[in-house]
């Protein structure tokens, strides 16, 4: 009897016939791809993108240089050289992430007391050399500057679960 | 022996101990802040609580208990984990949170012991108590806010460093520590209260947010800034040393390290040779290895052996004094000596320039006489032993030399070799105590030595040792007090004149044609003569390198493996911690290289064939780390001579900088404006 179920079933092209059936359903339900980059995904308060250092709204940047996310980085993608300020606080003189070792796993931003690196909602950084992507202190607080909002919305949307 | 049970551990404890002390025998780990073995017992930190059966139901202070014959001791109880969680909780209400900004993240004895034995929270929401940070001078900054007044620095400073500055004002909560007036700590030990300390209140000024104790690489090494061999660690990032701490050596340096040892790491970063030079039309050119091997056996053709010269500096391993001594000999030349200040050292017999006494013999002194000798400045590790000695009682001590604040009561009998000769006839009335004492020591300081007369002075000191009885059969009782760690090295394996040589003294002026200085900075340079070619062979430009036809750039202590003697005969080896910056080679190697290049090559050519030739010419040099104590078998002096009136000189006129490592050192340079241009300007 299986033989003949076999037989009949390749004879009529019912499997044919079920595919299509489901790339015809498909064809009345809505698109899933987007028009990148005039359309984007939402994007969770959790993503990891592109660092960025913070400042104070004084304008004081946060980094305190105690060196936990350069320990925490599993990459060692951190290097960090601090020394005391004029005033006498404890700054860093060199934050450095080379972005091509970073693994976007965000221990650095979980490591830091004092909200200082975080992980923005960036992640168009794509560079045409390597050396762009060796991110110095400038350009870590320059990515603050310019995403604040972004950051500051993002922690306190994700402060509940933390 | 007291029997006590710890958690059900029988141990046996010498009577007196205390209870803490029986738990470490047993193995048991208890927490303490104010308790330091090699302090005395404060017992007000109370982290330390034990619980002991069949006494009053409550926690006991293990550090200030005595034990008893029998007591049954439980370390981890649950009253015991209440008692220290609660004690915990309250050292904390009034430290601040700053973990992240302090010195002491990663190796702060509240940070490990907060984890280990406190609560998880906090139940604290009043405010916290803000203290003043007090100014304690170059080396050692304070945030007193984290002080949680165990009182050790204050211990400390009085015990060990025998400079009472430190103190605790008010009481309670308001209770700070400090110098009650506003002055930096005088001691030349200051820099282990940073390491006693066991919270961030004192940590050190010039590592101020360096580094991370994570981030650091550790060698085991010794320290070549004194002649007291102190066992260092050195704490390296990358290619640069960042800090040096002490190791635990009871026979050397305890665990302490002088202030010139820890601070001058700087030194050795600046002003340092990296490139070769040589001299072409009067000015000194970067060049390669090859011209300067070229220009030294241009210079060297046709000048006879006894026309070269070398000199062996303060800071050299024993392997390239011994490579250079072994290269001047293959030259044909006798004229090798390590005596660069001139100093009358006899090295016919081992026990003329060692401090055989030892350093921890001291503690079983009962009288010392200081010939020409500062000890605080010369040695202060060695000093620190004298006090802990003066401390037990009935120790007196004697100078005779330059009157100094030696940190513990010293007779000042005189500044001249005259009262050696009131000493030596019984005519003066110390004799009679050095005779009466059982252990009697005389320290002979290179300030007395340094002279014209020091061979005199040498041995009459020796002569003076044999009639009070200092040279026993068990008991060695003369000693000499070195000031450059490689002095008894270059003793040991005869880096002295040989048959017919020049002492430096006679090298100078155009004694010799060649002059080969191996990190020779303080000779007066000035006095070379015109026409001498001179090599210098070293890691800093200072005097030496200033006068130089040639530089060869060398390796510094932290960056090579060297063998070094300490002013005790101690033979002890450091270890490369990074390595020598652009050019700079290791010393041996060097001199092993430019042999080959003459084409009278030296007989080694790895480390280890060169230290098994250095046990071939002594062998002192296979007995590493140990120095089996002796008495004087032969109490033949050596030779002496007549003394002249003149006083004795200060062998350490600045101690803070006496090397070319602490002169390029700009906190050495910041302690010397704070602690000795004050004294120069009050004694002018």
């Amino acid at each position: 009897m299986a033989f003949l179920d076999r037989t009949a079933s390749s004879l009529l092209l019912s499997e044919l016939v079920s595919g299509m059936a489901l790339t015809l359903r498909y064809m009345f339900k809505r698109k899933v791809t987007i028009n990148y980059p005039y359309e984007k995904g939402p994007l969770s308060p959790r993503f990891k993108g592109e660092h960025a250092l913070r400042r104070y709204p004084n304008g004081e940047e946060r980094c305190i240089a105690c060196k936990l996310c350069e320990a925490v980085c599993p990459a060692q993608a951190i290097t960090i050289e601090a020394e005391p300020r004029d005033d006498g606080s404890r700054r860093t003189t060199r934050y450095d992430i080379d972005m091509t070792k970073c693994i976007y796993c965000g221990l650095c931003e979980e490591a830091c007391p004092v909200d200082a690196i975080v992980e923005g909602p960036n992640f168009e950084f794509a560079t045409e050399t390597r050396e762009e992507l060796m991110y110095n202190k400038d350009k870590l607080l320059a990515n603050g500057d310019r995403w604040e909002p972004e950051l500051a919305r993002r922690l306190e949307l994700d402060a509940p679960y933390r | 022996m007291v029997k006590v049970t710890v958690d059900g551990i029988d141990v046996d404890v010498p009577p007196g101990s205390n209870v803490l002390q029986a738990c470490e025998a047993a193995g048991k780990e208890v927490p303490r802040f104010c308790y330091h073995e090699r302090l005395s017992v404060a017992g007000n930190c109370r982290m330390c609580l034990v619980e002991i059966e069949k006494a009053p139901p409550k926690p006991f202070a293990s550090c200030a208990y005595p034990v008893n014959e029998g007591m049954v001791v439980h370390t981890d109880t649950p009253m015991v984990k209440k008692a220290r969680a609660g004690v915990m909780e309250f050292l904390l209400i009034n430290h601040p949170l700053d973990c992240p900004i302090c010195d002491q993240g990663g190796e702060c004895d509240l940070q490990d012991q907060a984890v280990g034995y406190g609560r998880d929270g906090s139940r604290y929401t009043e405010a916290k108590r803000a203290v003043k940070d007090k100014d304690l001078g170059p080396l050692v900054k304070t945030v007193m806010t984290r002080c949680i007044q165990c009182t050790r620095c204050i211990r400390f400073s009085a015990e060990i460093a025998g400079t009472p500055e430190l103190g605790a004002t008010a009481r309670g909560e308001s209770m700070e520590v400090g110098t009650y007036v506003q002055m930096a700590l005088t001691s030349e030990l200051s820099g282990n209260l940073i390491d006693i300390c066991p919270v961030g209140a004192l940590t050190s000024k010039p590592y101020a947010f360096v580094a991370r104790p994570w981030e650091l690489k550790k060698t085991d090494s010794v320290d070549v800034l004194d002649a007291v061999g102190t066992n260092i660690r050195v704490d390296a990032r990358g290619p640069e040393v960042l800090r040096i701490l002490p190791r635990l050596n009871e026979d050397v340096n305890e665990e302490w390290l002088a202030d010139k040892s820890r601070f001058s790491v700087d030194g050795l970063k600046r002003r340092r040779l990296d490139s070769v030079w040589v001299k072409r039309d009067g000015k000194l050119v970067k060049s390669g290895w090859e011209d300067a091997f070229e220009a030294i056996d241009a210079r060297l053709k046709g000048v006879a052996g006894e026309r070269i010269g070398a000199i062996a500096g303060d800071l050299c391993d024993a392997e390239s004094m011994l490579a250079l001594k072994d290269l001047m000999s293959a030259l044909g030349s006798a004229n090798t000596d390590c005596r660069q200040d001139g100093a009358a050292l006899d090295g016919t017999r081992r026990e003329f320039y060692t401090f055989n006494t030892s350093i921890a013999g001291i503690e079983a002194a009962d009288a010392i006489l200081l010939v020409g000798c500062n000890p605080r400045r010369e040695a202060p590790l060695i000093n620190a032993r004298v006090l802990k000695r003066w401390r037990t009682g009935g120790l007196k001590v004697a100078s005779v030399g330059p009157v100094a604040d030696l940190t513990y009561p010293v007779e000042a009998i005189g500044e001249g070799p005259a009262v050696l000769a009131g000493l030596l006839d019984g005519s003066h009335p110390f004799a009679s105590v050095l005779k009466a004492a059982k252990h009697p020591m005389v320290i002979v300081g290179q300030g007395a030595l340094r002279r014209a007369d020091g061979a005199a002075v040498l041995a009459s000191a020796w002569k003076l040792a044999e009639t009070v009885g200092a040279l026993g059969a068990e008991w060695h009782g003369f000693n000499v007090l070195h000031t450059a760690a490689a002095r008894v090295g270059g003793l040991d394996l005869g880096f002295l004149p040989g048959a017919g040589g020049k002492n430096v003294a006679a090298m100078m002026g155009g004694g010799v044609d060649v002059l080969w200085l191996l990190g020779t900075d303080e000779i007066d340079t000035t006095k070379i003569g015109a026409d001498t070619f001179v090599i210098y062979q070293g890691h800093h430009g200072d005097a030496g390198a200033a006068r130089a036809d040639v530089i060869l750039p060398g390796a510094a202590y932290t960056e090579k493996n060297g063998t070094y003697v300490n002013t005790e005969g101690r033979v002890q080896r450091g270890q490369l911690a990074i390595y020598p910056p652009g050019e700079a080679r290791e010393d041996w190697k060097i001199l092993r290289a430019f042999s080959g290049w003459l084409g009278k090559p030296l007989p080694y050519d790895s480390i280890e064939a060169l230290r098994d030739r250095l046990e071939t010419v002594n062998p002192v040099f296979a007995r590493l780390d140990i120095l089996p104590r002796f008495g004087c078998a032969d109490v033949a002096g050596p030779a002496g001579g007549e003394m002249s009136p003149v006083a004795f000189e200060p062998a350490v006129a600045n101690y803070y900088q006496t090397d070319v490592i602490s002169r390029a050192s700009p906190t050495m340079a910041e302690c010397t404006a704070t602690y000795v241009a004050p004294l120069k300007a009050a004694a002018e």
